[in-house]
C-alpha cells in the first residue's frame, strides 16, 4: 500500500508546478493550462485524505472540482478566443489596454 | 447751485457712456456726448460762480465716503473763489480742447476711447479741484495720473508711446507716496482731513517733531513732493517731455487745463500750512526758480516742436511755484490761468501745424508755414507774445506779479526769474522763427499737402489766442521797476533770437554750436538726466527685481516652498506605483512568495 505522503508529494509537485506556470509563461493558453494542473493538485490532495480516512466525502469534492474545472475552461477558453480575435495575439502582457503606461 | 457734485459728474458720466458704448456708438454720437458733457459742466461752474461773486463760498456735502473709528471722510465739495477759477479754466479750456479734438482725431479708429479717456480725465481733475477735503483730492490726484497714463500711451502699438505713459505713471506714483505720506502727518497730528477741519486744528503742527522739525515742516515737504511729481518740477520732471508721445490736444489738456497744474493748485490750497513752513516755502520758491530756469535753457536746443513746448511748460511751472513759494499765491494761480490759455493755444497751434504736416514734428521740416496757415500763425503768435511777456499781454501781468513777489523774497529768486523770462523770450522766438518765417524745407510732398485746418480746430485756437491776448486785463497793475525789467528780458530774448533765427536758422546759431559742442550737446540731451536716472535708479531697481524674481521667488519660494510638497508626494507615488502596475503575474508570484512564506511561518520556522 502506497504510504499518503507519497500522493502528497507529487499533489505538492503539481500544484507548484502549475503555480509556477501561471507566474512564468506570458501565453494565455499556458496560464489556462497550468491553473489546471493546479487544479489536479488540489484533486489528488482530496482523494488521498479520502483514501486515508476511508471516507468517501473527498471523493465527491473532486468530482465538484472536475466540474467546476471543466465550466473554468469553457469560459476561459471563450475568453481567449474572444481576446485573440480582437487583439490578434495570445499573450497576456499585450492585454493592456486600462494601464496608464 | 448747491449741486457741485453735477460739475465732475457731468464729465464722468460722460466718460462712462463713451468707454461702456465705444463700439456701439457713431461718431457724431460720441463727440456730442463727450463735448456736451464738458460744456455742462463748464455752464454749472459758471453758475455756480456766479453765486459767490460777491464773495463766500459754496459747499456740499454728498455723502459720507468712509466712516471707521474716529476716521470720517465726507465726499465734499468746495466752490469757493479759488476752486472755481480752476473749474472754470478745467472746464473752460478743455471744452476747446474737446471740441478741437472733434478735427485732430478724426481718423483715429479708437475715437469713442480717446473721448471717453479725454472726459475721464476732466472729471478727475475737477473731483481734485473740488474736494474739500485731502482723501477726496486724493482720488482726483490719482485720476489723472491714471488718465495720464491711459492717454500718453493711446497709440500704445508703438512700443516708445506705451513706455512714455508708463514712466509718467511711475514718476508721478513716487510724486505720490510723498502726497499720500504728507496727509498721514496731517491726520496724525490734527485729527482732520477735510481743510475747514485742517486750518481749524493747524496750530497742533507747530510741536517739533522728527529731527527737530516740526510736524508742519515735515507735512508740507512731503506734500510738496507729491507736487514736484504731478507738477513737473525738478527733480520728477523728467516724465512731462516723454509725455508728448500721447495725441496733441492731450498734451495741451495735461499742460494747460489739467494734471500739471494740481500742485500748484494744491500748495495754493494748502497756503495755511505752508505759512507755519516758511523754510519749506522757500524751498518751493527756490525749486520753482531753478526749474523755471533749468527747463528754459533745454529749450533752446530742442528741434521737436511739442518738445519745445514741453519744456517750456516745465518753466512756466516753476514760475507758477516761484510766485506761490514767494507768498503770493494769488500770482502763481494768476500765472497758472493766463498759461492755461496760451500754453492750450500754442499746443494746438502745434498740433494744427503737425496736422499740415502730415504728422512731421520736427522744426527742420518746417518753415514758412506762416502763408500756408494763416490762422494757426496768427493764434500762435499771440500765444508766443503772450508768454514771452510782451505788455499788454496776459503773460506780461502774470508774470509781472510773480517776478515782484520774487524780488520781495530774494534777490537771488528774482535775477533767475528774470533770467528764466529772457530765456522763454528766446526758446518761443526761436521756435515761431523756424516754424513760420522763410521758406519751407520739407519735401514737395509735404508742401503739396500743406493746408489750414479745418473749422473745428481753428475756433477754439482763435477763443484761446483772444482769451490769452486780453486774459491779463482783469489785473492790469504791475510793478514799473519790474515791468521795466520783465520787458527788457523780453526785448533782449526776442531780439537775440531773431537775430539768429528769423527766416531759419542763421549761420551765427550753427556757429556757436560748433565752437561749444559739449555743451550744446549736453543741452540737446536734456544734460542727460534721463540716463543719470537710468543709472542710478533705473538699473539697480531692475537689478533688484532680477535678484527678488529669479532667486526668491522662482528658487527659494517656488523650489522650496511650492514645488517640494508636491515633489515628495509623487516620488513616493512612483516607488508605490513599481508594485502596483497592473500585471497579475506579478501579484500572483508576489501572492506565492506571500504563502510560501506564512507555511513556512505555521510549520514551525523550521
Amino acid at each position: 500500500m502506497i504510504p499518503t505522503g507519497h500522493f502528497l508529494v507529487v499533489a505538492a509537485l503539481l500544484f507548484a508546478i502549475g503555480a509556477a506556470g501561471v507566474i512564468v509563461r506570458r501565453n494565455v493558453l499556458m496560464i489556462l493550462m497550468s491553473i489546471e494542473l493546479m487544479l489536479s493538485g488540489g484533486s489528488l490532495t482530496l482523494i488521498a485524505f479520502a483514501r486515508h480516512h476511508g471516507d468517501v466525502g473527498g471523493h465527491g469534492l473532486a468530482f465538484l472540482v472536475v466540474a467546476v474545472a471543466a465550466a473554468e475552461a469553457a469560459i476561459g477558453l471563450a475568453i481567449i478566443v474572444a481576446l485573440f480575435r480582437t487583439r490578434r495575439t495570445a499573450n497576456a502582457d499585450d492585454a493592456n489596454l486600462l494601464r496608464d503606461e | 447751485m448747491t449741486r457741485l457734485h453735477l460739475i465732475p459728474l457731468a464729465p464722468l458720466l460722460g466718460a462712462a457712456i463713451c468707454l461702456v458704448g465705444a463700439r456701439a456708438l457713431r461718431r457724431t454720437t460720441v463727440h456730442v456726448v463727450a463735448c456736451g458733457s464738458v460744456l455742462s459742466a463748464f455752464l454749472f461752474s459758471i453758475s455756480a460762480f456766479v453765486a459767490i461773486r460777491h464773495g463766500g463760498e459754496l459747499r456740499e456735502d454728498a455723502f459720507t465716503w468712509i466712516a471707521a473709528g474716529d476716521l470720517r471722510v465726507g465726499a465734499a465739495f468746495l466752490f469757493d473763489h479759488l476752486s472755481g477759477t480752476l473749474a472754470l479754466v478745467i472746464t473752460g479750456v478743455g471744452f476747446l480742447i474737446h471740441v478741437y479734438s472733434t478735427g485732430y482725431m478724426h481718423d483715429d479708429p479708437s475715437y469713442a476711447r480717446y473721448f471717453g479717456y479725454l472726459n475721464l480725465f476732466t472729471g478727475s481733475m475737477l473731483v481734485l479741484v473740488l474736494a474739500d477735503s485731502l482723501p477726496l483730492m486724493f482720488v482726483g490726484w490719482e485720476g489723472v495720473g491714471a488718465c495720464s497714463y491711459l492717454l500718453i500711451g493711446f497709440w500704445f502699438h508703438k512700443q516708445e508711446n506705451a513706455d512714455a505713459g508708463r514712466k509718467a505713471f511711475l514718476v508721478n506714483r513716487v510724486g505720490d507716496a510723498g502726497f499720500l505720506l504728507g496727509i498721514f502727518v496731517l491726520w496724525t497730528f490734527t485729527g482732520a482731513l477735510d481743510f475747514a477741519g485742517l486750518r481749524a486744528n493747524v496750530d497742533a503742527l507747530g510741536a517739533p517733531w522728527l529731527g527737530g522739525f516740526s510736524a508742519a515742516t515735515w507735512a508740507a515737504a512731503l506734500l510738496f513732493v507729491g507736487a514736484t511729481g504731478k507738477s513737473a518740477q525738478l527733480p520728477l520732471y523728467v516724465w512731462l517731455p516723454d509725455a508728448m508721445a500721447g495725441p496733441t490736444p492731450v498734451s495741451a489738456l495735461i499742460h494747460a487745463a489739467t494734471m500739471v497744474t494740481a500742485g500748484v493748485y494744491m500748495v495754493a490750497r494748502l497756503g495755511f500750512l505752508y505759512a507755519l513752513a516758511p523754510a519749506v516755502l522757500f524751498a518751493v520758491a527756490a525749486c520753482g526758480a531753478a526749474t523755471a530756469l533749468y527747463a528754459a535753457t533745454i529749450g533752446f536746443a530742442q528741434t521737436d516742436i511739442k518738445r519745445v513746448l514741453a519744456y517750456s511748460t516745465i518753466s512756466q511751472l516753476g514760475f507758477m511755484f516761484l510766485g506761490v513759494g514767494a507768498g503770493e499765491a494769488e500770482a502763481g494761480l494768476f500765472h497758472l490761468v493766463t498759461h492755461a490759455f496760451f500754453k492750450a493755444c500754442l499746443f494746438l497751434g502745434a498740433g494744427s501745424v503737425i496736422h499740415a504736416m502730415g504728422g512731421r514734428q520736427d522744426v527742420a521740416d518746417m518753415g514758412g508755414l506762416r502763408k500756408k496757415l494763416p490762422l494757426t500763425h496768427a493764434t500762435f503768435l499771440v500765444a508766443t507774445a503772450a508768454i514771452a511777456g510782451v505788455p499788454p499781454l496776459s503773460g506780461f501781468f502774470s508774470k509781472d506779479e510773480i517776478l515782484a513777489a520774487a524780488l520781495h523774497a530774494h534777490p537771488a529768486l528774482f535775477a533767475a526769474g528774470l533770467l528764466a523770462a529772457a530765456c522763454t523770450a528766446f526758446y518761443m522766438t526761436r521756435l515761431y522763427c523756424l516754424v513760420f518765417t522763410g521758406e519751407c524745407r520739407a519735401d514737395a510732398h509735404v508742401q503739396a499737402h500743406l493746408h489750414e485746418s479745418p473749422p473745428s480746430m481753428t475756433i477754439p485756437l482763435v477763443v484761446l489766442a483772444a482769451l490769452a491776448a486780453v486774459a491779463g486785463l482783469p489785473r492790469l497793475h504791475f510793478d514799473p521797476i519790474v515791468g521795466g525789467a520783465s520787458v527788457f528780458a523780453t526785448v533782449v530774448g526776442v531780439f537775440v533770437a531773431a537775430r539768429l533765427y528769423w527766416g531759419g536758422a542763421k549761420p551765427a546759431a550753427r556757429h556757436f554750436s560748433a565752437t561749444f559742442p559739449r555743451l550744446y550737446s549736453a543741452v540737446l540731451h536734456k544734460y542727460r538726466v534721463d540716463e543719470i536716472y537710468d543709472f542710478l535708479l533705473v538699473r539697480p531697481l531692475k537689478g533688484l527685481a532680477f535678484v527678488l524674481h529669479e532667486v526668491m521667488d522662482r528658487r527659494l519660494i517656488d523650489g522650496l516652498g511650492v514645488h517640494a510638497g508636491p515633489q515628495i508626494a509623487s516620488g513616493l507615488g512612483w516607488i508605490a506605483r513599481r508594485l502596483q502596475n497592473g500585471d497579475v503575474q506579478r501579484y500572483a508570484a508576489l501572492m506565492a512568495a506571500g504563502a510560501a512564506v506564512i507555511v513556512y511561518l505555521a510549520l514551525g520556522g523550521a
